[in-house]
């Protein structure tokens, strides 16, 4: 169909009247740009904001705690209040082979609580956490010195710490070797073999800041806790949504500590995959309205290229004429239009992807060189996306050239010759 | 065209045998282009029949039409009717190119049929850059760069001066005398006595239909 004669008669028809060819294209042009444009702009901000409120945990995650009975079973009263134990754990992980880390999780002290840590002459309060080496894995953090827990110290009940940049800056002097020293807490001394940073966090960036992570049977031993569990954080595989996991582990919580199969208070939870996937729709909405703009603006641009066709096509009324005179049929004349409209939407829609591209490319550069932006981060179109744009300028530019192809050949030649 | 249907022809009857070079004069609204147009396949008669070269022209469809007015008929027109955009060499390719032809044919033959009608140096130049007469001339490369069987030729000199007139009647009669069938509708007696059969229309009718003594034109340098 676009033989090498097609394409010289669309290129002498479209320089036939440049300036009208340009400014028709620039409409197609500006649409594609804006779709792409807003598309990407979409795309920046739901990685600006998944990155800084979400992606700091293991988005297939909960966190779950216990909260005391809302009603009376097997002759225990309500308002009982219980701990899960550490072989809930073990229980857990053997019923849900699905989950992919379970990290039971204690937690003394707090931030901007009494002073409870102490370092020579200098004390602070902290938040401190007994954790497994998992956690890491659900809460991604910088190790700067050093090394995070490991299952020995678990196994021994090494009296080791993890701590966060606060802490060090508080109990300690600029230069000062930090690993290898101890710091007090609550009056047991830790030897410190890591520093940590938790980087995209947004909020709670001081109070992580502020955290001594501490191994989970240490803290157990040390302070007294036996085995008791204050909370946990789950995470599923990734084949499975914690969402879909979560009643059955809580019916298996309520089995092990004798509570109502009907109590839903007494065990309280956050599903950070309900939150993502929420927070995934708001932004698959926007990725519609995106679409949906950038469409209507592209629309009127190729509302604009059927126009100038249809005029083309009015103008060359005559020369349509001379050409059926000459043996043409109206296939070929409407083919002809129909592919002239085609190769200026394309080309014009070309231009304004690559245009919008341009853009982009500034964006992230001025991004680059100004340091993260609150919410915001590395605009970008998936390919997925320029070849749907690529198919709706295909079809819109065969939209455009239909009417203005259809009455190209609706008059008589004999009628068409004698226009003047 | 147009609800109130106007009859323009009233009963034609004629032959024309190959090789014949035929005027038909008549008035402003004598019906001598719808005729034309009839027999160029531009148009089709509400009644009666046609046949060209032995080939019934009747309830064609739109593509049977563009193939027959490619193959077998060349069209002439007052106002030229060159694509403006096109160069020469272009215009006169134009029927070859919707007959089919691979470029290279084209060309060399589009060059071959410029170069008959004496363009072959302004095969280049757009319309815009020809005189009236060359781009006539043009026109007429056009008609004939297919071989078709008819030169159809509506007003051929309508838009030049005498002097050029002469030189295209005079193109027009040396393809004649090649053997090709040449109908000119004209109302310029001058043009009509240099075909050798006139005939005659007032209001849609023949109203005589003669054979003429050819005026020559002479060699014009």
């Amino acid at each position: 169909m676009f033989s090498n004669d097609r394409w010289t008669e669309i290129v002498e028809a479209l320089n036939a009247n440049r300036m009208r060819t340009t400014l028709t294209a620039f409409g197609v042009f500006w649409g594609i740009a804006i779709l792409v444009l807003l598309l990407a702009l979409t795309n920046g901000l739901r990685k600006g904001v998944s990155s800084s409120e979400l992606a700091n945990f293991a988005t297939n995650s909960m966190f779950m705690w216990t909260q005391g009975t809302s009603m009376p079973y097997k002759g225990l009263p309500r308002r009982r209040r219980f701990n899960y134990k550490i072989d809930d754990v073990a229980a857990l992980k053997s019923q849900f082979p699905e989950l992919k880390y379970v990290s039971p999780r204690n937690q003394l002290g707090g931030y901007q609580g009494a002073n409870n840590v102490i370092r020579g002459m200098k004390t602070g309060a902290f938040q401190v956490n007994g954790d497994y080496p998992e956690f890491i894995k659900q809460k991604p953090m910088d190790i700067l010195q050093g090394r995070f827990l490991s299952y020995s110290d678990i196994n021994e009940n090494r009296k080791i710490c993890v701590i966060g940049p606060d802490v060090v800056k508080s109990l300690y002097d600029r230069n000062e070797d930090i690993i290898g020293s101890y710091i007090k807490i609550n009056g047991v001394n830790f030897l410190v073999v890591g520093t940590f940073k938790i980087s995209n966090s947004q909020g709670d960036s001081e109070e992580e800041a502020n955290t001594i992570f501490i191994p989970f049977t240490t803290f157990n031993q040390a302070f007294n806790y036996g085995d008791i569990v204050g909370w946990m954080a789950i995470t599923a595989k990734d084949e499975t949504s914690i969402t879909e996991l979560k009643e059955g582990i809580f019916s298996l919580m309520r089995r092990r500590h004798t509570i109502h199969p009907e109590d839903k208070r007494a065990i309280g939870h956050y599903d950070l995959a309900a939150e993502f996937e929420r927070f995934n729709g708001l932004f698959d909405i926007l990725t519609i309205v995106g679409y949906f703009v950038g469409a209507l603006v592209l629309m009127s641009g190729i509302i604009g290229i059927s126009n100038i066709m249809l005029i083309v096509v009015k103008e060359r009324t005559k020369e349509i004429g001379v050409r059926r005179a000459v043996g043409a049929t109206p296939f070929t004349i409407k083919a002809q239009i129909l592919q002239e409209s085609l190769i200026l939407t394309i080309l014009s829609g070309m231009a304004g992807i690559s245009f919008a591209a341009g853009v982009i490319w500034i964006l992230n550069y001025i991004l680059d060189l100004q340091g993260p932006v609150e919410n915001f981060a590395n605009p970008s179109v998936s390919m997925t996306v320029v070849f749907a744009a690529l198919i709706i300028l295909v079809g819109s530019g065969l939209l455009a050239g239909l009417i203005p192809a259809n009455s190209a050949t609706k008059m008589k030649p004999v009628d068409a010759l004698r226009i003047e | 065209m147009g609800s109130n249907s106007l009859h323009v022809l009233k009963g034609i009857n004629f032959n024309v045998e190959e090789g014949e070079m035929v005027s038909i004069m008549g008035s402003s609204g004598s019906g001598k282009s719808t005729l034309l147009n009839i027999l160029g396949i531009l148009d089709e008669a509400d009644s009666g029949s046609y046949t060209l070269d032995g080939v019934p022209i009747k309830n064609l469809n739109e593509k049977l039409a563009a193939k027959y007015r490619n193959e077998f008929l060349g069209f002439v027109f007052q106002s030229f009717n060159l694509v403006n955009y096109k160069s020469a060499l272009d215009n006169v390719a134009l029927p070859l190119y919707y007959k089919g032809l691979k470029r290279r044919e084209r060309m060399d033959l589009a060059l071959h049929y410029l170069d008959k009608v004496g363009l072959a140096d302004w095969s280049h130049h757009l319309p815009s850059e020809l005189s009236g007469g060359q781009k006539q001339r043009v026109a007429v490369a056009r008609a004939l760069v297919t071989d078709p069987k008819v030169l159809l030729a509506d007003e051929p000199t309508g838009a030049l001066d005498s002097t050029t007139s002469y030189e295209v009647m005079e193109l027009i009669q040396s393809i004649n005398d090649e053997g090709k069938t040449i109908l000119i509708v004209t109302h310029e007696t001058d043009i009509s006595n240099m075909t050798k059969r006139i005939v005659n229309l007032k209001d849609g009718v023949i109203i005589d239909d003669n054979s003429v003594e050819q005026v020559r034109i002479k060699q014009h340098v």
